[in-house]
């Protein structure tokens, strides 16, 4: 602490740093979809244009990508949160020595580079039809139920990190309870478990479909003959630059800022309720310990 | 044969462990276990079997299995398989090492350079980024408390759900020849002649560090935020420097998130293949490019599994070093 004022103004200068290369790339990038010239370019300025933005929406194979991507990201999403909620409900109640291995083998793809998930699933399947003589249009070359269950690999994994996390935090004396009044294991899990895991299983859908919608690595693999936004947008990139792909950029950065600010007003809207329901709760002790403590007053 | 004996490798390891289980609750009976079948009804049972039974033994293990026993393999046309040519043999991996018989040099440099540049250049980025993360994830977790830290959290996030590619895009107008980096330089007289940052791979560098800065300053954070800040109090008040306070009490506390957050970066960045597809010299490769070449441009699956388990292989010997280095578990890191 020799001279605060250089400390604030490092720290300053840092966070200035730090934040111009977080923002400045895309904000150049953004900057060039509405300039006129066909080439990607911020400066010098040459004048206001939203025809790139026509030019995306033209793009008939770039549309079609797109509708791959949602079909696809429904399917991951529909294949890894059961399968999350299943592995982090065995992941509780596992036999103990399997533990430890049944822990890394459902951790591993989160460890594992996507091409090689993709790799890997490619290979197996193609592996597998061969052995029971299945041919090329079979469903095992199915370049859309390859690509879900590639993706799945990890995506389950993330699935299952979020739900266990709010596993760890329920509380045993719910089940207990709900058990002595005579419910079932089945019953607990439908009216108790799945209501408290509701929060975690819709972070986990949403988690899951973003990361299925903007994977490249194990897709670009997995996708076969078939398309998705992202194995067109790495083609059109690789054969020339066009302020179209910026276009389509300052897209996905609007909508995920229209999403942060839900997700922001939601999360406070939430807090706040939780606010009042724990004053709520907390007042009606109080009246409860008062009742108890006071009869008299009470009665007068 | 092995191609069967694999296929129910993993199940055969499943009912080893039904059987064990059963037998130990035989063993010391209490009334408290209760088997996993009789605890979950039968419907439960059998949607917790099915769902993880298919995902660890069909989507995760036996898939890994298959690639490694096809690197294994030559590369046979439909006729030929079952036929004498049909057998186990180590061409692949002698191929990325020692190249073509043909060829007139000893090793087969041109591959094993690509490898090595990859990991190298993965560390290095994984160096960069933890020094340049380090300091904001500080800030965020123990300066910058409630609703200042949200929001730069939500500020730190939003970039990230940009696509990669169009990620490495943004960086290549940036430093494309007569792009903005370089006509700011010109105009500004540092340099003279424009400078093909791309050929040189500093785009590629910068891309690279940018696109999984995400991954290391989270785990950083989330071990951060839980230390006390009494800790870092006392140190202070004991007379420590702000060197000495980060050194020996804020980063021996933070060493899952430290190593989590360096496993990451890591493992992305040598398996990255958008950013060195779009932002690579033309005459500099990524090792993922070499693989992908094997795929889809020689149609060489059994070659192009060899070097994906080469990589495999280089990814987990990382792991396994930084929770040896780190003294931290694979429960630590994973979070």
């Amino acid at each position: 602490m020799s001279s605060p004022t250089l400390l604030r103004f490092t720290i300053g200068g840092y966070m200035l740093l730090f934040f111009l290369y977080l923002f400045g790339p895309l904000l150049i990038m953004s900057i060039t979809a509405f300039n006129t010239p066909d080439y990607p370019q911020a400066a010098p300025w040459e004048g206001f244009t939203l025809h790139w933005f026509g030019v995306l929406f033209a793009d008939e194979n770039m549309m079609r990508g797109l509708g791959n991507s949602v079909a696809i990201g429904i399917g991951v999403v529909c294949l890894s949160v059961p399968i999350g909620l299943a592995g982090a409900i065995v992941m509780t109640q596992i036999y103990s020595r399997a533990r430890g291995l049944y822990y890394v083998v459902v951790i591993s793809p989160v460890l594992t580079p996507g091409i090689i998930l993709g790799i890997s699933t490619i290979v197996f399947w193609d592996r597998f039809a061969s052995t029971i003589g299945a041919g090329y249009n079979s469903v095992f070359y199915n370049g859309f139920v390859l690509t879900v269950i590639g993706q799945a690999s990890f995506i389950s994994a993330y699935s299952m990190l979020i739900i266990l996390a709010r596993l760890q935090r329920f509380d045993k004396a719910q089940e207990e309870a709900a058990l002595d009044l005579g419910a079932s294991f089945t019953q607990v899990f439908r009216h108790v478990l799945i209501p408290f895991l509701r929060p975690a299983l819709f972070s986990a859908a949403v988690l899951a479909f973003l990361s299925s919608f903007e994977n490249y690595n194990t897709t670009t693999f997995t996708i076969l003959a078939k398309t998705t936004l992202t194995t067109v947008l790495s083609g059109r990139i690789r054969v020339g630059m066009t302020p179209a792909l910026s276009s389509l950029a300052v897209c996905i950065i609007v909508i995920t800022l229209a999403g942060a600010v839900v997700y922001e007003i939601l999360k406070r809207r939430e807090d706040a309720r939780a606010a009042e329901r724990a004053r709520t709760a907390r007042m009606a002790e109080q009246q409860g310990m008062l009742a108890v403590g006071e009869p008299v007053s009470q009665a007068v | 044969m092995i191609k069967y004996l694999l296929f129910f490798l993993p199940f055969i390891v499943v009912a080893a462990f039904i059987v064990m289980a059963a037998r130990d609750r035989q063993r010391n009976r209490d009334a408290a276990t209760i088997g996993f079948f009789r605890r979950n009804g039968p419907v439960l049972s059998t949607y917790f079997m099915v769902a993880v039974g298919f995902w660890t033994i069909l989507i995760i293990v036996l898939p890994q299995l298959y690639m490694v026993e096809y690197s294994f393999r030559h590369n046979l046309t439909a006729a030929e398989v079952g036929g004498p040519k049909d057998v186990y043999t180590l061409a692949n991996y002698h191929f990325l090492l020692f190249g073509r018989p043909s060829d007139n040099t000893a090793m087969n440099w041109l591959h094993i350079a690509v490898f090595f540049r990859t990991i190298i250049v993965s560390a290095l980025v994984t160096i960069f980024d933890f020094c340049f993360c380090y300091p904001l994830a500080y800030f965020m977790a123990q300066v910058a408390k409630g609703g200042g830290a949200r929001l730069l959290i939500l500020c730190l996030i939003v970039p990230f759900w940009v696509n990669e590619l169009l990620r490495a895009f943004a960086f290549k107008i940036l430093f494309a020849t007569s792009g903005l980096i370089d006509t700011l330089l010109m105009s500004t007289g540092l340099i003279s002649d424009p400078i093909d940052f791309l050929k040189h791979d500093i785009g590629l560098y910068a891309g690279l560090s940018y696109a999984y800065m995400l991954s290391m300053i989270f785990p950083l954070y989330n071990a951060i935020e839980s230390l006390d800040r009494n800790q870092i109090e006392a140190a202070r008040d004991l007379g420590a420097p702000w060197w000495h306070i980060h050194l020996f009490v804020v980063m021996p506390f933070a060493k899952p998130g430290i190593a989590s957050g360096c496993t990451l970066v890591f493992m992305l960045c040598a398996g990255a293949l958008a950013a060195p597809q779009i932002l690579g010299g033309p005459s500099s490769l990524w090792f993922t490019q070499l693989v992908y070449g094997w795929f889809f441009a020689a149609f060489d699956w059994p070659r192009g599994s060899a070097y994906a388990f080469a990589l495999l292989l280089s990814c987990i010997i990382f792991v396994l070093a930084m929770l040896r280095l780190f003294k931290v578990s694979l429960t630590e890191i994973a979070r």
